[in-house]
């Protein structure tokens, strides 16, 4: 199957599940208890029931639903009920390129760094070159983010004054936020690139190589790097995916006004829409990043055809 | 050799670097614009008044709109004039005429009139417009029934404006302290021809609001909204006291995280923190002391109990629970914010109401009550929860009350539990719950913003408790025009809630935060409204007499 | 690189690995003897295990839940002396309610262990499972399934949770169900990235010449050739579990205050940064070292479960 005939049969099973995806939110979103209208100064029913009138959320649920999809289809998300005087469109256009840079920028740093660490600790394997830094990865990944982030705020922002501690217009506490994921995920593409590194060395045909006297480099580059970085790529979909889809404590720590923040308060405030359009947006995220993380490993990979 | 002068070579580049970038600070550059920034806390929902219902929002519409009254920099009881330059009631304070001046203008350079106050208040009470805090104009004549739809000519509602520079306010019940209430955001004027120009009077979702559309009458102007970034304004230059505003330009900026707020704070980012976290209040105690602020706030902090279940139907189980928290305890050790221990629910007001001190810790009666309830001992309590909303705060209280309770009483089987916050919501709502936390900040200084809320079917009631005899006292307490005699009435009427417990005090709030020594004429409040013309910054060598502008 | 790279070793190792199947338990058990940091992981996760969960009937252990709040925020080895009536000896300090902070890590250790090992179980079996599987059948059901792992990964977690707790309240199994529903999505991921790639390799398709059934080949063959990609992404997932198990119960989901897990503790810790470092280190230390030894385990069992090490 050519690449191109796999992309357009992947592209129609995306659509498919983002329809799926829209479908059940929609309904999860109207089962979860409370309404975007409640708040701890209650408020008289005659109003909620007018308010609810005035977004359409009387009628049938169903009908409800036909209306929301059709808006959908010429791309219009609807209202923020939770930023009122700004439609769901706008929050995602001024959001998602916060979180795309600090996204981005972190898994840069954590490819840079967690590769080679891994790379090199395979190569040696028990050795206290591989333990050191193996244990610097352990290190990333004992430290939850939400540690991390505050740690370098109070050391790079407050002591050494090199960057901002929060703020995103003129502000640098962006570099900040992506070294912390670059960190904490360093650590764990360092950990997985190590452990199927060691699988690939252990593969008949690296044996063979070495039986024929290739230099050590180049069965580690040429030969078991393509086939041990494959579960990287695998594991690099989705995270990337959620990188870029907006990383909610490091935006909450930096005071970033990235997607993460909107999804997270979407959901306290119950913003049927804005849910839904930070929701779409992770899902296109996801299926194009997963589709690429497919396609990468079958190119690292020869022996793999493309298959529906 | 050579690694280590490689290391020492990238260290004293390091050092280079870093000093290289010892510049001055946000804060001081803006604070020699005359710019102030403030944090907020959450993220306005709109900067319409009457959409808006939190605090925070509160505290940027303060800025752009001004109301007939408007808050005293330092004193609550005081008024000063806003857009009336003066008013006067009849004998029973049911009628109020407010005169206005002639130079207050609109940030568009148009004027602002009576007829502008009229059209704000037919726009928030009108039953479509669903405006969350529609029931502060319930003050008003028919306010209610307009707004619920009883009523359905606006011309009955009790607002008139004569001519363009009288307002006329009838009144449903004497309020001698309704100046107090036109102080708040609900009573500000909107800009009609603004609001129609991008949507119907009633539309909740217009462009109005944006940078480039909004007209207000405040002493500033917005310049630009950023969501989750920050709201900027600019002095107005049309606004009729431009001369005596003393800031150039405010900032808010929206820092939900606490921690990141004060980080920000010592980063030398903002002027002002929204809160301090009680954690941290300690640290600033010893190190920063100059900048810590705590002021009495008017807020309580309670529990609420739902009277329709077991066990808390049982009015001497209640008893036995409130008798049982050593308030002094949480103020002093887990809140630490200097809060006052609760005696009563009203927060007592040095000038004015004081709240019946019947509250109190006393383990020995409490198992006194404990036995009245029917319970030997804590044991055989039935199982119940406490609910709290997601709050390391919330979380700790929680804690050392649950200890307090068995330590004290015996009781083993009460469970906390944590709620996401419109689950939280939901659940009181829907009275599915036994005990639960809340805290209420009043919205006008006089004890009703407290104690209305009791009065039965009232919907921020939420417990199921129902008094025919605190309802008669609060509606004969509404006919008295008698300031002193009210009080009384009003004290009353709260010893009895005290007495039933419907709820359970434990402590009256401060308001903690930390604030740049820079800002000069920012006092404290008890209901923390501070009117931002007569903040002023003076950085060390400052010329005070320095021309506002430049 | 060649495509066909065994053409000169032509003894597959598989068959013969099937007949020896139950030695090969005993062969790993050996080498990992040998291997003296994993050993010492190995009893240091014991001891931890078995101090966590005898800890009732341990003497000398506080009350985790015991306020004394004008003892808060004592360093490690004092002793406070509360207006309640008692003196108390904290061993590694007090929290900001007075607590025994040594006290609430072990009970804490419990909550956290249980969940961390039996989550990562459930998600480790369907995540190996469906991933091989998917990998192995391959076509339209692989793209069936691997869909579904897409719109399982995209869909509003946070709400699904509030949702299942609001109706049916805070429940064990429920925790189980909601930490294994994500954790698991990964892991099929790899897995069938190994396999489909596996799945083409000389020894496979001498066992499917050999007649084998698919699921001796999935089992016998497969997963035991990605068990080192296996093992390392499940200790990756212990932490992330536990972690998670923090998040959910500020959803109402799991361990409710005042009980304690490690991932709440280290929440707390982290908002007292500042005003009580130790807050955040003793947990992050008890956290670390079972991390750190889990892994060295991991690694060292990854070597020991490879037959081919002991030639190197």
């Amino acid at each position: 199957m050519s690449t191109a005939h796999f992309i357009s049969y992947r592209f129609a099973q995306a659509v498919f599940a983002l329809f799926c995806i829209v479908t059940i939110t929609f309904f999860l979103n109207r089962f979860a208890p409370g309404n975007p209208f409640l708040d701890e100064k209650a408020i008289p029913e005659h109003l909620v029931d007018n308010m609810k009138a005035y977004y359409g959320l009387d009628k049938p649920l169903f009908t409800q639903y036909l209306v929301n999809l059709k808006n959908l289809l010429v791309g219009d998300l609807g209202a923020s009920f939770g930023n009122k005087g700004y439609t769901v469109n706008e929050v995602i256009a001024q959001s998602w390129p916060v979180s795309a840079r600090i996204g981005l920028c972190g898994l840069g740093l954590a490819l840079l760094l967690g590769v080679p660490i891994g790379v090199f600790a395979a190569a040696h394997r028990n050795s206290r070159i591989d333990y050191g830094l193996m244990s610097l990865a352990l290190l990333g990944i004992c430290l939850p983010t939400f540690v991390i982030a505050p740690i370098l705020g109070n050391i790079f922002g407050l002591r050494l004054k090199w960057f901002d501690v929060a703020g995103w217009e003129g502000s640098s506490a962006w570099v900040l936020a992506s070294a912390t994921l670059g960190i904490y995920y360093a650590a764990y593409i360092a950990r997985l690139t190590r452990g199927s590194m060691l699988d690939q060395l252990n593969q008949d045909y690296i044996r063979t190589a070495q039986a024929k006297g290739v230099s050590p480099n180049k069965i580690l580059f040429k030969h078991a790097f393509r086939g041990g970085i494959s579960p990287v790529v695998a594991y690099l979909g989705p995270a990337l995916a959620s990188l870029i889809g907006g990383t909610f404590v490091v935006e909450f720590v930096f005071n970033l006004p990235g997607l993460g923040q909107h999804f997270v308060r979407a959901v306290t405030n119950r913003d049927y829409t804005l849910i839904q359009g930070t929701v779409i947006v992770f899902a296109t995220l996801i299926l194009v990043f997963n589709l690429l993380s497919d396609l990468a490993q079958v190119w690292l990979d020869p022996r793999r055809k493309l298959k529906t | 050799m050579v690694p280590h002068r490689l290391l020492a070579l990238t260290i004293s580049a390091l050092a280079v670097f870093s000093t290289a970038c010892e510049r001055t600070d946000r804060a001081t550059r803006a604070a020699r614009d005359k710019i102030l920034l403030l944090g907020n806390g959450a993220e306005p929902k709109a900067l319409d008044p009457h959409i808006v219902s939190s605090v925070g929002d509160a505290n940027i519409l303060r800025a752009l709109f001004e109301g007939l009254v408007t808050y005293h920099p330092s004193d609550d009881s005081a008024h000063e004039p806003g857009v009336a330059k003066r008013w006067e009631a009849n004998d029973n304070f049911t009628e109020w005429t407010f005169f206005l001046r002639d130079d207050a203008r609109w940030s568009n350079g148009d004027s602002v009139t009576a007829h502008d106050f009229v059209y704000a208040y037919s726009r928030i009470l009108h039953p479509e417009m669903g405006s969350p805090y529609a029931s502060m104009l319930y003050f008003l004549k028919n306010g209610e029934a307009y707004s619920t739809g009883a009523v359905t000519d606006f011309s009955q509602v009790g607002v008139k404006a004569p001519d363009d520079h009288t307002l006329v306010c009838t009144l449903e019940d004497p309020s001698p302290y309704f100046p107090d209430v036109v102080k708040h955001t609900t009573w500000y004027p909107v800009h009609q021809a603004t609001i129609e120009k991008f949507g119907s009077m009633t539309d909740q979702f217009t462009l109005w609001q944006r940078p480039g559309n909004h007209v207000g009458n405040g002493a500033f102007r917005l310049v630009d909204w950023r969501i989750n970034t920050f709201v900027k304004v600019e002095r107005n230059p049309h606004y009729w006291d431009a001369a005596n505003v003393k800031p150039n330009g405010i900032v808010f900026f929206p820092i939900e995280n606490n921690f990141t707020e004060e980080r920000a704070f010592r980063g030398g980012l903002i002027h002002y923190t929204y809160v301090l976290a009680p954690s941290l209040i300690d640290w600033y105690r010893e190190n920063r002391t100059e900048v810590l602020r705590s002021e009495t706030y008017a807020g309580s902090y309670f529990f609420r109990c739902n009277v329709t279940r077991e066990p808390m139907n049982n009015l001497f189980f209640r008893k036995a629970l409130a008798a049982a928290i050593d308030r002094e305890t949480i103020v002093r050790y887990v809140t630490m914010g200097g809060q006052q221990p609760a005696h009563g629910f009203t927060p007592p007001s040095d000038a004015g109401y004081q709240p019946p001190d019947v509250i109190r810790f006393d383990p020995a009666k409490a198992r006194q009550y404990l036995a009245q309830a029917g319970y030997a001992d804590g044991s055989d309590v039935p199982a119940f929860d406490l609910i709290v909303n997601t709050s390391e705060q919330h979380k700790a209280i929680a804690e050392a009350v649950q200890d307090m309770w068995k330590t004290h009483l015996g009781i083993t089987r009460v469970s906390i539990s944590n709620q996401e916050w419109k689950v939280f919501q939901q659940t009181i709502l829907d009275l599915n719950y036994e005990v639960a936390r809340a805290g209420w900040i009043g919205d006008y200084v006089d004890p009703t913003t407290f104690l209305h809320m009791w009065r039965t079917g009232d919907t921020n009631n939420q417990t199921g408790w129902s008094s025919p005899d605190y309802d008669r006292l609060l509606k004969k307490a509404a006919q008295l025009s008698d300031t002193q005699a009210r009080y009384a009435m009003l004290y009353q009427a709260e010893s009895i809630l005290l007495e039933e417990l419907p709820v359970i005090p434990l402590y009256w709030y401060t308001r903690v935060y930390a604030i740049s020594p820079h800002i000069v004429n920012w006092n404290p409040l008890l209901l923390d409204n501070h009117p931002y013309k007569h903040i002023d910054i003076r950085l060390p060598g400052d010329n005070p007499d320095r021309p506002p502008y430049n | 690189m060649p495509s066909t790279p065994t053409a000169s070793t032509p003894a597959p190792p598989a068959p013969d690995r099937v007949e020896k199947g139950t030695s090969l338990g005993r062969d790993a058990w050996h080498r990992l003897r040998k291997n003296k940091l994993a050993m010492c992981s190995l009893w240091f996760l014991l001891a931890m295990v078995l101090t966590c969960y005898l800890l009732p009937f341990l003497p000398l252990i506080a009350d985790p839940n015991k306020t004394y709040p004008d003892l808060k925020s004592l360093g490690p080895f004092t002793t406070g002396e509360s207006v309640k009536g008692p003196s108390v000896f904290y061993s590694l300090g007090s929290d900001y309610l007075g607590r025994d902070i040594f006290s609430r890590i072990l009970h804490g250790g419990r909550v956290s262990l249980t969940v961390g090992f039996l989550a990562t179980s459930v998600s480790l079996t369907i995540g190996v499972l469906y991933g091989a599987i998917a990998g192995f059948v391959g076509g339209r059901t692989d793209a069936a399934m691997m869909r579904v792992v897409d719109i399982l990964y995209a869909l509003p977690f946070l709400i699904i949770v509030i949702i299942l707790t609001t109706y049916f309240g805070n429940q064990l199994w429920l925790l189980f169900v909601c930490i294994g529903a994500v954790e698991w999505l990964t892991m099929a991921r790899i897995v069938r990235g190994q396999v489909l790639s596996l799945k083409k390799q000389e020894f496979i398709e001498a066992a499917q010449s050999l007649g084998l059934g698919n699921a001796a080949i999935i089992f016998r063959h497969l997963i035991p050739n990605t068990v080192g990609t296996i093992i390392v992404y499940t200790t990756l997932t212990v932490p992330a579990v536990m972690r998670l198990e923090a998040i959910l119960s500020f959803l109402g989901l799991g361990v409710q205050p005042p009980h304690a897990s490690w991932g709440s503790l280290i929440k707390e810790g982290a908002d007292r940064m500042i005003s009580d470092p130790s807050l955040l280190v003793f947990p992050s230390l008890f956290f670390a070292a079972t991390l750190f030894s889990l892994n060295f385990l991991g690694d060292g069992l990854r070597d020991a479960l490879d037959p081919k090490t002991s030639k190197d």
